[in-house]
């Protein structure tokens, strides 16, 4: 395992200041927000309805970062700026200080660069996107505050600010994925994305309260510096700390079993689904743990929690890029592709490569944003999602064409495009860090990914055009942004090719690297090539299997994707029933409740014999019809109509009456004074 | 006087509020209901403060944010009321479950 | 204290007028099966309450209670009564009758444990009569002073509720009437 002494290596950082741009640095944080207010007070007046305001914020923004970045580039830069809003209490005597700030460090930097990059190029396609749509003005002015959040999020220099530009991001992706709230499904989906957050909410705040109390203090920095001193407090609550902080990270960045609401959350407009993606949401999961490495680095609780991370992200990673396969709707592929990706990530950090997540969260944003868009534009063509209605596009759509097949070609991993150096670097931490094991999932992994870009690719561009009406290409407003993530997402990779460094201005490596706190992560001094080779063939060999199927002849393209191979595409087609089991949990959690309620409604005791019975009676037809009947080889079927039925046998102890519930309310509270009142 | 004895009556009036927001079925007379807990707490609050006499009267000065915020809860309550029963031809509670899922 | 020493104070014997007054409408007003009685009696309870903060001294708070309450609220309380065409006369649909037991008791209970708490937390404490009210002027430096935050936030939520209400209030136009309207 590395350890601290790893850092030996990586030289004495001298860090600057940085001037003007990082002292005023949060002008940044504070412009989407401004031009939330714009939009939504003057937006309705404007010719472009308000996207003026949202692009101006976010390229004032972009000039931003790009400074700082290349300030960080010649020197590294750290600052850090506090202003107290109020002392929050005491606790075992440490006051606990509620700040607001902003932290300009490599980490930062790079988070600040990708939103406002990507945020940019995403608002000034949306104008493209979304002409004519409904509720442009409130649409912009959600991206806005979705912006702000993120950047809130990730320039916070302590736990609680982290915490509300989090849930503004919650709220913000929950009024941009019900855009279009007229459709039932759409609004479900929007509050299938913000549940299935909260729940993961409560880990991050509860992981943030046993930190911050045990050593008295929210601010990442000192929970760091604590965390590289070994600190005695810090220590005792480093394992469920950090676990509940992962999971946290764990509903944000969509990694198993919390990953459900991703994909739904393609009932948004795409342009939303691009910055959710690339930028803004998903990313902050794999920022948080970037952002308090120290504590799973360097204390012992810390590093068990790691051993519990691991396995989730590369079930992740693989599982969810199985999911891609059988998609039809393009966008549903692209999700799970993120998915998958977010696994990639959240296995880097897991292990200790801090700057391989980061660095593979850095090209994912560019190609993942090209991807998004360039499906964004085809829907906009065929006005459909489905991929069976497209085909044939190639000729039609050449920009759209061309770098979806750039942005496909990097995510695969080919070289010498970003996708695969981000990639190698996560690989060549797997195999040094000695998870031969995963490092082979990893490989079969790109192997997927590569399969299912090019079933994608295929199905999309080639053979023969399966829609309605004469698609045609997208305009200039929509193709430039196309065109312009592009270039990233070919060169990124450049900048951080182990062992190569641009003289003075050093690599991706040196660049995150500027922090304070000090921690190590395996650079290797040259790329593996052997390594390299595998993640390669592997990438190769998806390329050509799944050229072989859906690229050549057009006609049988259909045919082919509809093979259905016995266990695996049922449990692929209901995503491994994951929904059917959250659902039976949502169901079980509400039942006692609402069951209690109506037990002190109708005030007899044969409301308990009647849910005695049944779920007795549930439990017998269980036994009867889950095990008895079907066997063993329907555990899946059995376990989740099991979780469904007793969900709605307990469903109707539910009303929906106000009245009841007040009641249930008025006795609960009795009963607790009483219990009080007659123990004291 | 004593203390208890205006706690007592606003125990009483706070009960009688209890008593009316479960039993009644029109949502304005919910709403009335709800107004005599709020009175009920307005008692206490001046009662503690007639005992307390804290320098900024502490006591009274947030009796009157309850007053406020009361007004704006009957304004906001029976907007609502007026939504519902355009929409549904009904002001009573149980001809509506939209808390049901 | 003694029940005779307390029942020899004068103040009591009007404390016990009003409480009688303030408990008895306040009964009447969960009650009643007439809906404009229900907001009459709830007057009556309003008026109490006022005069039992004057007795305690609270002038500013009990004119408050009596201009926001009686003035405002229950005037707002028969409009809603009118435009939910709730009927005026005796209106047995206005309860559900078998929640009545469950109600009583639990209310019952919860007036018991109440009361039961108060007691033995303050026993006997007394309330020292100054004979003269709070001074006005003390209410308006606290409430610009030292709560002028809750003081502003308090009239953001009043103006929340205003353009909420309106919005809520306020029906539709619907399509014929919109295209009439914007034909003018």
């Amino acid at each position: 395992m590395s350890d601290l002494r790893v850092l030996a290596a990586e030289g004495p950082m001298n860090l600057t200041e940085g001037g003007f741009f990082a002292e005023w640095a949060g002008i940044m944080l504070v412009l989407p927000f401004v031009a939330f207010l714009l939009i939504v007070f003057f937006g309705k007046r404007l010719k472009n309805l308000g996207a003026e305001f949202a692009i101006g914020a976010m390229a004032i923004n972009a000039v931003w970062a790009t400074v700082l970045l290349v300030q960080n580039m010649t020197a590294g830069v750290f600052r850090e700026v506090n202003f107290e809003i109020a002392s929050i209490g005491m606790f075992e005597g440490r006051s606990l200080i509620f700040e607001l700030g902003w932290v300009v460090d490599g980490l930062s930097i790079m988070m600040y660069f990708v939103v406002s990059f990507v945020g940019l190029l995403v608002f000034i396609y949306a104008v493209g996107y979304m002409k004519g749509d409904v509720r442009v003005t409130w649409f912009f002015a959600s991206l806005s505050l979705f912006a702000g959040a993120m950047l809130v999020l990730v320039g916070a220099p302590n736990l609680i600010q982290l915490i509300i530009g989090w849930e503004g991001v919650g709220l913000a992706s929950y009024l941009l994925i019900g855009h279009y709230w007229e459709k039932k499904e759409n609004s479900s989906a929007a509050m299938k994305a913000f549940y299935t957050n909260k729940v993961a909410d409560v880990g991050l705040i509860l992981g943030a309260i046993l930190l911050g109390l045990a050593i008295g203090d929210f601010s990442f920095a000192a929970i760091n510096e604590a965390a590289a001193n070994h600190a005695e407090p810090l220590e005792a609550v480093a394992f469920a700390g950090g676990l509940l902080l992962f999971f946290g990270a764990m509903g944000k960045s969509a990694q198993f079993p919390l990953h459900i609401w991703l994909p739904d959350a393609m009932a948004g407009p795409t342009p939303v689904s691009a910055l959710m993606h690339a930028a803004t949401m998903v990313t902050a999961g794999i920022y948080l743990m970037a952002r308090t490495f120290p504590v799973y680095q360097n204390l012992v609780g810390g590093e068990a929690a790691r051993e519990w991370m691991i396995p989730i992200g590369v079930i992740t990673l693989f599982a969810m890029g199985l999911l891609a396969l059988v998609a039809d709707d393009i966008k549903k592929v692209l999700a799970y592709s993120t998915v998958s990706q977010l696994g990639y990530m959240m296995t880097a950090v897991a292990v200790g490569g801090y700057t391989a997540g980061l660095f593979h969260l850095f090209t994912h944003a560019f190609f993942k944003a090209l991807l998004f868009l360039g499906a964004g534009s085809v829907i906009h063509a065929v006005h459909s999602n489905n991929m069976s209605d497209m085909g044939g596009l190639r000729k039609e759509m050449p920009r759209t064409f061309w770098t979806f097949v750039i942005g496909s070609l990097s995510l695969a991993g080919i070289i010498p495009l970003a996708g695969f150096f981000s990639k190698d670097e996560i690989l060549a931490t797997l195999d040094y860090e000695g998870y031969q094991a995963f490092m082979w999932i990893a490989i079969a992994g790109a192997f997927v990914t590569a399969f299912y870009m090019t079933r994608a690719v295929s199905l999309t561009f080639f053979g023969t055009y399966k829609g309605h009406g004469h698609p045609h290409e997208s305009p200039a407003l929509m193709t430039v942004p196309l065109v312009a993530l592009a270039v990233p997402s070919v060169f990124a990779g450049f900048l951080n090719i182990p062992g190569v460094e641009f003289g003075r201005f050093g690599n991706f490596t040196t660049w995150v690297g500027a922090r304070v706190v000090p921690m190590g992560d395996h650079h290797p001094a040259a790329i593996d090539w052997t390594l390299a080779a595998y993640g390669l063939t592997a990438g190769l060999l998806g390329i050509g299997l799944g050229w072989m199927m859906f690229g050549r002849d057009a006609d049988t393209q259909l045919a082919r994707d509809r093979v259905e191979i016995p266990v695996l595409y049922p449990l692929l087609r209901e995503k491994y029933y994951m929904d059917h089991v959250a659902l039976g949990l949502v169901g079980f959690t509400k039942g006692p409740a609402a069951k209690a309620v109506n037990w002190i409604n109708t005030y007899v005791i044969d409301g308990v014999v009647n849910g005695v019975g049944a779920s007795m009676g549930v439990l017998g037809r269980f036994v009867y019809s889950g095990l008895d009947q079907r066997g063993v080889d329907m555990v899946f079927n059995g376990a989740s109509a099991a979780a469904d039925a007793a969900g709605s046998a307990l469903r109707k102890l539910q009303t929906g009456r106000v009245q009841q519930y007040a009641m249930g309310f008025v006795a609960g509270a009795l009963v607790l004074v009483l219990a009080v009142a007659v123990f004291n | 006087m004593i203390l208890n004895q205006f706690l007592v009556i606003a125990a009483a009036l706070f009960s009688l509020g209890v008593y009316g927001l479960i039993v009644r079925r029109n949502a304005v007379m919910i709403l009335l209901a709800v107004e005599l807990m709020l009175n009920a707490v307005n008692i206490n609050l001046i009662a503690f403060e007639a005992v307390i006499r804290s320098s900024q009267a502490v006591g009274q000065i947030f009796t009157i944010f309850i007053i406020t915020v009361a007004a704006a809860e009957v304004g906001i309550g029976l907007a609502i009321v007026i939504m519902i029963f355009r929409n549904r031809q009904s002001a009573n509670v149980d001809d509506f479950n939209l808390m049901k899922f | 204290m003694s029940f005779e020493s307390w029942i020899s104070e004068p103040i009591n014997w009007v404390y016990l007028v009003f409480g009688a007054v303030v408990l008895v409408s306040g009964f009447r007003v969960v009650t009643t099966q007439n809906v404009v009685r229900a907001a009459l009696y709830l007057v009556a309870t309003l008026g109490g309450t006022a005069a039992l903060f004057l007795m305690l001294s609270a002038e500013f708070v009990a004119w408050t209670l009596v201009l926001v309450y009686i003035g405002a609220v229950v005037v707002l309380f028969l409009f809603g009564t009118m435009i939910t065409r709730a009927p005026m006369v005796r209106d047995v649909g206005l309860d559900t009758p078998k929640a009545r037991p469950v109600a009583a008791g639990l209310s019952l209970i919860l007036f018991l444990t109440l009361s039961y708490t108060t007691m033995t937390a303050f026993g006997s404490r007394e309330i020292v009569q100054v004979g003269e009210g709070t001074d006005t002027r003390i209410l308006g430096e606290a409430l610009l002073g030292r709560f002028v935050l809750p003081f502003e936030i308090v009239g953001f939520i009043l103006l929340a509720a205003l353009v909420g209400g309106v919005t809520l209030a306020r029906r539709d136009l619907t399509p014929k009437e919109e295209e009439e309207r914007s034909s003018v």
